[in-house]
């Protein structure tokens, strides 16, 4: 057998009979995988509704709380961030390389951007004792009456309810940051193998794979944006 | 083979205004329109439009085969399931 290193814009790994049947199997792992992000957040999301329908008025209070200007300038960032992410998949079937190194490097900057937004949002609400561990949960009650579209809510609902509220909150957006993170890291992979031009348009299936990976962080983000902030 | 349909510029750029003018749409709707409980429906419908979209356009599904199209689904229909049959439960214990 060869040991010989194989060109992997012109030629396929000896286990596959094609290009076309190592991309398309290379393809579908990446999909099983989104299946799996979708069923791990789903559960974290049907927690969600669970207590929401049990807790309504909390949930209220807990999402008026939040800044939902930063949550909705995130959203903006983030969809900027597929779209040049997108174009960046394109460049590279298209074999321009440098082209969709930029690309890669704006939606690095738009993920950075983003997790600077969070950390803001997010040392405000430690300020105002709203993490419900490590001993920091000591809410600021006037903080929350002057967020809040009608104060009765805090009247006859227990503020466990609000802690329920913001555990939802810090898990699921802590995560959804991880993924972030982890993101950031895929596509610095991704920027130094589109540097190095290894890529053509019968090879691309990792800038594929990671921009599929950096969608659904995307599309986990839409469903937080109204659940956690608006409504 | 379905894999190597290049999704141009101009599409992308249209995905791109339609998700910016949806998500307008979901805080106008939710900080100006009073429907109660109908806004957490009305919110979670068109945050489900914006998903299609994404998955349809940026994430090549229209162009895609079918087997990738069936990954998707089963994440999608496991989760349903779960907050469905989780609902069944609060709803008629």
């Amino acid at each position: 057998m060869s040991t010989a290193k194989v060109d992997r814009r012109v030629d396929h790994s000896h286990h596959f009979s094609s290009m076309d049947a190592e991309h398309e199997a290379g393809k579908q792992g990446v999909w099983l995988f989104m299946a799996t992000e979708i069923m791990m957040f789903g559960g974290l999301f049907a927690g969600y509704f669970i207590y929401r329908f049990k807790f309504h008025d909390m949930y209220i209070a807990g999402g008026d709380s939040l800044d939902w200007k930063l949550g909705a300038l995130n959203t903006l960032v983030l969809l900027f961030s597929s779209f040049t992410m997108a174009q960046a998949v394109t460049e590279t079937m298209k074999g321009n390389n440098k082209k969709a190194l930029k690309l890669v490097i704006i939606t690095t900057l738009c993920a950075l951007v983003f997790l600077v937004v969070k950390y803001f949002e997010y040392t405000a609400k430690i300020h105002h004792g709203l993490f419900p561990g490590f001993d920091l949960w000591n809410p600021d009650m006037d903080y929350i009456s002057s967020k809040i579209r009608d104060v009765s809510i805090l009247e006859n609902t227990s503020p466990a309810n609000l802690r329920l509220f913001y555990v939802l909150y810090f898990a699921m957006t802590g995560l959804h940051g991880i993924h972030i993170l982890i993101g950031i890291g895929l596509m610095v992979w991704i920027m130094k193998r589109l540097k190095n031009n290894e890529f053509s348009p019968k090879y691309y299936t990792a800038v594929e794979g990671v921009g599929l990976y950096w969608h659904i962080v995307d599309i986990i983000w839409i469903f937080l944006f109204p659940l956690m902030y608006l409504i | 083979m379905s894999g190597h349909h290049i999704v141009e510029l101009k599409t992308n750029v249209t995905t791109f205004i339609v998700l910016v003018c949806l998500t307008i749409l979901t805080v106008l709707t939710a900080k100006f329109v009073d429907l109660g409980d109908g806004n957490l429906v009305l919110a979670m419908a068109i945050a489900s439009v914006k998903a299609s979209v994404v998955l349809l356009w940026f994430m090549h599904l229209k162009y895609d085969g079918l087997v990738n199209r069936v990954a998707a689904l089963c994440g999608i229909f496991f989760l349903a399931l779960l907050i469905g049959i989780s609902y069944l439960d609060l709803f008629f214990r």
